[in-house]
């Protein structure tokens, strides 16, 4: 508890420039991300990430010491060609761009241990801390590196807040974009440019390995709680800054802890919550939302196959046991029994001896279904040019679906049919 | 006779990756390769919490369980929550590998791993860990025996079941119209990949390991459009690429695995550029006639 006051009260200007470090990193990929995402190219920010190494290394065997603007600059110009690579052998090439994106990763990744070690073996005593950009040293920004990831941090989220609409734009319709007349190659490049301004940022919060966490994790997961793309920047920026903030202090707690892999972590954990547990889209309310719609479909062919059986025997609340259900159309037992119970509960049906025998409500209800099928039936074979023997199946499925004005519509526009293609009645 | 020894265990698991990588690429699995070889990170911490070595075939396996296991996340997060495929990959693998990382850290004292071994490997340290019977008889690298027993088995399963990857591979419908399981050659397949993950991950690391996996196959694939040569193209310039490698390591004194990968680097661009070249004069030739 103690920690946790000291670290949030900001008292000590180390910790304040360690979280607004940690934050301003982390959040800026997330927005990038958001749009490399959309865009379906997440994991080329991956290759982004490791294509950086060799950059920052060469920039370091040129410059001889550990300039962050000149590492920058370095890592800049490898991550962008690793960048075109991929372009161009996907497009000049047979191979696929999944392919491509892990050879240019992992040969670039190579080049860059090569030129590491190379490094570490000349002895030069300015080469210490180089290996950080492997997992990221977010616990130890201070002074003039935090001020110019600061600033390049802030450029970001300038630049794509500037160029919002556009950027959106180009993520979810390219022809649509150039059809407006916008200059999509621009954009595209301008995009390319903030993912590897992002992944040459990132990587000093989380290192190489795990920047394309960075990228993704905040965007997937933002995606789970919104359909609007400014909202999904938002939330996704809100997570990465949380586990930035998380991070630092994980490391300011437990200093051995490496704060690149706890913010993933904690990001990560952030995601899988929302992948379970987000409404609407989340895999819980998703599997509800499923049971409760078989649970309807599975109600309403039971009410239509009693009003049925009524409509045979000319008696529509006449007893039936449940094999005689089963006759008529095949329930799965357990199914049926719950689905039956369900019924009974809502009233449409009630128990009669060993059978079950429909209620008025039950009737009505079961008449209705009954009602949509045969007047999309007609409807499909008379303005859709079907035969009526293909008709079937498809009412079977959009019985349970049409709304109340649909079904007005449909009665208003054939006129109050008599019969359905087959010459069965249809039921008002 | 170092030198052997370490070209000889590099070429054996280059070997194997490539034949398996193979597939990967015909299968557009190029990025689930990547993730397994990350993701198996916890799995072969953990493994060595619980039986104390690295080198036991328990570890390999119970590594490897984790990594088909993030296969089945992947293919969970796309289909359950349909998450795209892209962003299911990146998000499993940085996860799991994360879990690896502060893993490591937790039990820095027990485990005899470090961030930057598992990233690169060393294979340099192969001829010092020697297979030594009880009667004092030294009996080479230990490496060396788990790299040639991979390749047995990656081998064993390509040939008793090429028939089937090929079908899986190539016409998965076709397959499962005659009654062929796709998914369980997917399982096996990702099985492999793991299992060989595992077993090299002492000498390339985890991200190395991709390289072996993509780059010499992808350069066949360059090369030949029929599967049996690409499988042997690829693994010949995996030899290649492990003799060369080690003596630009040697000669610059830098990590030998970051130096195979930069020659299979290199050998790829170079098949690139001449193919193209022989692409564009083929096209000439035909514009010419």
């Amino acid at each position: 508890m103690e920690t946790l006051r000291t670290f949030f009260s900001f008292s000590d200007p180390n910790i304040t420039a360690v979280v607004v470090g940690a934050i301003l990193l982390t959040a800026s990929s997330a927005v990038v991300g958001t749009f490399t995402l959309l865009k379906k190219k997440a994991l080329v920010g991956d290759a982004v990430a490791h294509a950086v190494l060799p950059g920052i290394c060469l920039a370091f065997l040129l410059a001889g010491n550990k300039n962050p603007f000149l590492l920058i600059i370095g890592a800049f110009v490898t991550g962008w060609i690793s960048l075109v690579l991929i372009d161009y052998i996907t497009a000049k090439s047979k191979i696929k761009e999944d392919t491509a994106i892990a050879l240019i990763l992992s040969v670039s990744f190579g080049i860059g241990i090569l030129l590491l070690t190379y490094i570490q073996q000349t002895g030069n005593a300015a080469q210490t801390g180089l290996e950080s950009f492997l997992f990221g040293k977010a616990a130890a920004l201070v002074g003039q590196d935090l001020w110019i990831f600061g600033i390049v941090a802030i450029i970001l989220i300038l630049t794509v807040s500037l160029f919002f609409k556009e950027l959106k734009l180009i993520a979810f319709d390219e022809n649509y974009a150039a059809a407006l007349g916008l200059p999509v190659k621009g954009l595209n490049l301008l995009l390319t440019s903030l993912t590897v301004l992002a992944v040459v940022t990132g990587i000093q919060a989380v290192g190489v390995v795990l920047m394309a966490a960075m990228l993704i994790t905040p965007a997937a997961a933002a995606r789970f709680w919104t359909n609007d793309v400014l909202t999904m920047t938002v939330i996704a920026a809100l997570m990465g800054a949380f586990s930035g903030l998380a991070g630092a202090f994980v490391s300011y707690t437990a200093p051995t802890m490496p704060t690149g892999p706890w913010i993933v972590m904690i990001v990560s954990i952030i995601a899988l919550i929302s992948f379970f547990f987000a409404p609407k889209r989340g895999i819980i309310s998703k599997s509800i939302e499923q049971q409760r719609l078989q649970f309807l479909i599975m109600e309403e062919n039971l009410l239509k196959e009693l009003y049925h059986l009524g409509e045979i025997d000319e008696d529509p609340f006449k007893k039936r046991t449940i094999n005689e259900l089963i006759a008529k159309r095949f329930f799965p037992r357990l199914p049926l029994k719950s689905a039956l119970r369900r019924l009974r509960r809502q009233g449409f049906i009630s128990r009669k001896e060993d059978g079950f025998q429909l209620t008025k409500e039950g009737r009505t209800k079961g008449k209705r279904v009954v009602k949509l099928h045969r007047l999309w039936e007609l409807y499909l074979s008379r303005y859709m040019k079907i035969a009526p023997d293909h008709v079937h199946e498809d009412a079977e499925t959009i019985e349970h679906v049409i709304t109340p004005e649909l079904e007005a519509e449909l009665e208003r526009l054939m006129d109050y049919p008599e019969l359905d293609p087959h010459d069965s009645k249809i039921p008002y | 006779m170092d030198a052997l020894y370490i070209i000889l265990t590099a070429s054996l698991f280059a070997i194997s990756c490539s034949l398996l990588g193979s597939f990967l690429i015909l299968r557009k699995m190029a990025m689930v390769g990547d993730a397994i070889s990350h993701a198996v990170l916890p799995g072969i911490v953990i493994a060595f919490l619980l039986t104390g070595s690295r080198d036991s075939f328990d570890m390999i396996i119970g590594a490897a369980l984790l990594g088909v296991f993030t296969t089945f996340l992947i293919e969970f997060f796309h289909k359950r929550a349909r998450l795209q495929t892209d962003a299911a990959i990146g998000v499993t693998f940085t996860w799991l590998f994360a879990l690896g990382i502060i893993l490591i850290s937790v039990y820095a004292g027990q485990v005899d791993l470090d961030q930057e071994c598992v990233l690169y490997g060393e294979i340099a340290y192969v001829p010092l860990d020697l297979w030594i019977t009880d009667n004092g008889q030294i009996l080479g690298p230990k490496a060396l025996y788990v790299a040639a027993i991979m390749l047995v088995l990656n081998i064993a399963f390509m040939l008793s079941g090429f028939r089937f990857l090929h079908i899986t591979t190539f016409d998965p419908a076709y397959a499962a119209s005659i009654g062929i399981s796709t998914a369980l050659w997917h399982y096996l397949l990702m099985g492999a990949v793991s299992m060989t993950t595992v077993a090299a991950f002492d000498s390339v690391g985890a991200i190395l390991v991709v390289a072996l996996f993509v780059v010499p196959p992808a350069t066949a694939y360059l090369l030949t459009d029929k599967l049996k040569p690409m499988l042997l193209i690829g693994a010949a310039i995996a030899v290649f690429i492990s003799i060369v490698g080690y003596y630009l390591a040697v000669a610059i004194d830098g990590s030998i695995a970051g130096a195979i990968v930069t020659i299979a680097g290199l050998v790829f661009g170079i098949v690139f550029i001449l193919k193209k070249k022989n692409s564009v004069l083929i096209r000439n030739n035909y514009e010419n006639s």
